[in-house]
């Protein structure tokens, strides 16, 4: 219980970092960015009354001292007002951000979970026949995990959009499906997702083979593991009930790390793909300005990493016993 | 080098380092000791090792060379987007440059920016990781929070948030940001090193005889830490190189200095994708993906070469491995 605990507390500190960060980002913002918003929003139409009030106390820029400024700011957002978006004048923030994070998160948690176990699967290979073909995979890895993700995305557009013309250019739909639950609109989206989770999975592949492929190898030396040979049982069931089963568990607290990676990347993917999804319009928030767009999608995306190691920590605990033990 | 100066026998394994393997069984590590005096030669037998050298040797020779050999990189040279021929050996750009000449030119400027931010990452890396452990208390929970807190929230989103905001563009900024990010991972590792390094006999006898504190942790626990500060080093470097790139290719980076990232976001901007011209955005992020894995290459060996326990594994001749594989299978 104490275990459990000790993470909600982390993530709940975490959490309050995040917040907090975005607090202050948009000081960083040379002149008044208030003022620049309302110009900007004016052209393209009537603002709502109380808008500027909003926007202040969303980016943290309200009237009086800083704590005020803090308080309006967490009351702001306790409330839900990520205020109204530049780029999709006049389209509240949260409105956007709930019509792009499912693209990503579908996206980026099917790859990524496609990639975990294809890469522990190998590793183990690799491990247990140390010598063997599958061995020769960790140079190619090692390679394959320092491709850049948006360079990696180019290249598959390139080979298998351009030369070759299997799979489309950019979207995540085609135009003739519109989204709902249809037949047709499912099958043009998985279509369109296949290349940006190819670089996904191809890009973080090597991270898990080598990590799993390296605890293979010292658990195969562990003393049950000889147990097991002079039991005489089969190696299959040594590899996946004895050495695999150990070896997994360092992975699981990796993830922690990796995920935050791929999302990273998944951001730069979109860029590539035109993928309709949270990183796609971080960047178009980004060239047009969008403060508010930027800030409610920096909110989100830690939460939802946070939020994913949570549940990998939590998982963890059940799964590994001695972690609830630790103090 | 680090790990051979302890005061411990060579078998005493290391902690374990990063990529953490260990040899199968403790007859063969026993019978295969490597002695000292082997030392120097040992970097040799590690290919891995030399191979990436090499490879990084290649990298930074070109970037301090290259441009007093090549043309310009924004001299217009001739046709556009021409391809790969004898006369210009990666073919031009949209706009008629070289692209060999720009990439040339670009090596030096993504490797000033991945070992500045690597320098700069390491050495908050080692404030917050060795000073947290080795003082211990509430400053060092405070400290390792904080470490696990900025490790968990995804620094890619946060930097471009921070370039478009700061609006500057200058290399010096990019730097900084990919650094401030980047720290938090050496730090935890460099923490848990000082924690076991820490309460060893040498350094209870240091604290004994009344040494400072400073000299504590500049004489007796950092290099013992050396070769876990160098592997922390070279994956920042890999992380600020590919931020770097990443950035550039958004147009969020410096535009002064060409970089490889630099020239993708040319060539992404100027359709070379659908014109076809692999050779202007092919070369770039191969460069990146090569010194990325001479960097990795360098690690691995390092770690082969320092960590006895790894060392062993590795070399071992074609009947070595027949009998290692007939002891594990019987």
């Amino acid at each position: 219980m104490r275990y459990f605990l000790r993470k909600f507390g982390f993530y709940a500190v975490a959490a309050w970092m995040a917040l907090t960060l975005n607090f202050f980002l948009p000081r960083l913002i040379p002149g008044n960015p208030v003022e620049i918003l309302l110009a900007k929003m004016s052209q393209s139409g009537p603002t709502p009354p109380g808008e500027a009030k909003a926007l202040s106390a969303m980016l943290g820029l309200g009237h009086g001292n800083i704590v005020v400024q803090y308080v309006d700011y967490l009351g702001a957002l306790a409330q839900g007002k990520l205020g109204i978006s530049v780029t999709n004048f006049p389209e509240p923030v949260v409105n956007i951000l709930a019509s792009t994070l499912p693209w990503t998160i579908v996206l980026v948690g099917v790859s990524t979970v496609l990639s975990f176990v294809i890469g522990i699967g190998l590793g183990a290979l690799a491990g247990w026949r140390r010598r063997g073909l599958v061995d020769a995979l960790i140079p190619t890895t090692t390679f394959l995990t320092a491709l850049p993700y948006f360079w990696l995305a180019l290249l598959l557009l390139y080979l298998l959009a351009v030369v070759i013309r299997v799979f489309p250019l950019d979207g995540g739909y085609s135009p003739n499906n519109l989204p709902g639950l249809n037949l047709g609109f499912l099958a043009s989206a998985v279509y369109h997702s296949v290349l940006p989770a190819l670089t996904i999975v191809i890009s973080s592949v090597g991270g898990w083979l080598l990590g799993m492929r390296n605890m293979t190898v010292t658990t195969l030396a562990e003393d049950y593991v000889v147990a097991a040979e002079a039991k005489g049982l089969s190696p299959r069931r040594i590899l996946v009930r004895y050495a695999a089963r150990n070896a997994v568990l360092p992975s699981f607290t990796g993830f922690a790390i990796s995920l935050g990676f791929v999302v990273s990347g998944s951001i730069l993917m979109e860029y590539v793909f035109s993928y309709p999804g949270i990183g796609f319009e971080l960047l178009q928030a980004v060239q047009n300005d969008d403060y508010p767009l930027m800030q409610g999608i920096f909110l989100v995306i830690s939460f939802a990493v946070l939020g994913a190691n949570l549940i990998t920590d939590l998982v963890y605990g059940f799964v590994d016993p001695r972690t609830r033990q630790e103090t | 080098m680090a790990v051979s100066n302890q005061p411990t026998s060579p078998l005493q394994p290391s902690e374990p380092l990063l990529a953490g393997a260990a040899v199968g069984s403790r007859a063969q590590l026993a019978g295969r000791v490597v002695g000292k005096g082997r030392w120097a030669g040992a970097w040799l037998q590690s290919p891995r090792l030399v191979v990436g050298l090499l490879l990084l040797m290649v990298f930074v020779v070109t970037g301090i060379v290259g441009p007093l050999v090549v043309v310009h990189p924004n001299a217009f040279v001739g046709p556009l987007l021409a391809p790969p021929s004898s006369h210009f050996l990666l073919g031009t750009t949209q706009t008629g440059q070289a692209v060999l000449a720009q990439l040339v030119v670009s090596t030096g400027g993504s490797l000033e920016v991945g070992f500045a931010a690597g320098a700069i990452a390491t050495c908050v890396s080692i404030l917050v990781g060795v000073g947290g452990g080795f003082l211990g208390g509430r400053l060092d929970e405070v400290l390792a929070l904080f470490t696990n807190v900025v490790l968990v929230i995804p620094a890619l989103p946060l930097i471009i948030i921070i370039a478009a905001y700061v609006h500057t563009g200058g290399e010096g900024a990019v730097i900084l940001v990919i650094a401030l990010t980047s720290w938090a991972a050496a730090a935890r590792v460099l923490r848990s090193q000082t924690l076991s390094v820490r309460n060893r006999d040498y350094v209870l006898a240091a604290r004994v005889s009344g040494e400072r504190s400073w000299r504590i942790v500049l004489v007796e626990i950092l290099p013992n830490e050396l070769a876990v500060v160098v592997s922390q080093f070279i994956f920042t470097v890999i992380f600020a190189v590919l931020t770097q790139a990443g950035l550039a290719f958004l147009g969020l980076a410096s535009t002064n200095s060409l970089t490889w990232g630099t020239m993708l976001y040319y060539a992404e901007n100027d359709q070379a994708l659908s014109a076809g011209a692999w050779w202007w955005f092919v070369p770039p992020g191969l460069c990146i993906a090569l010194l990325g894995t001479s960097l990795a290459l360098v690690n691995f060996g390092l770690d082969e070469v320092l960590n006895p326990r790894l060392r062993v594994r590795g070399r071992g001749g074609f009947w070595s491995q027949r009998l290692e594989r007939r002891e594990r299978r019987p």
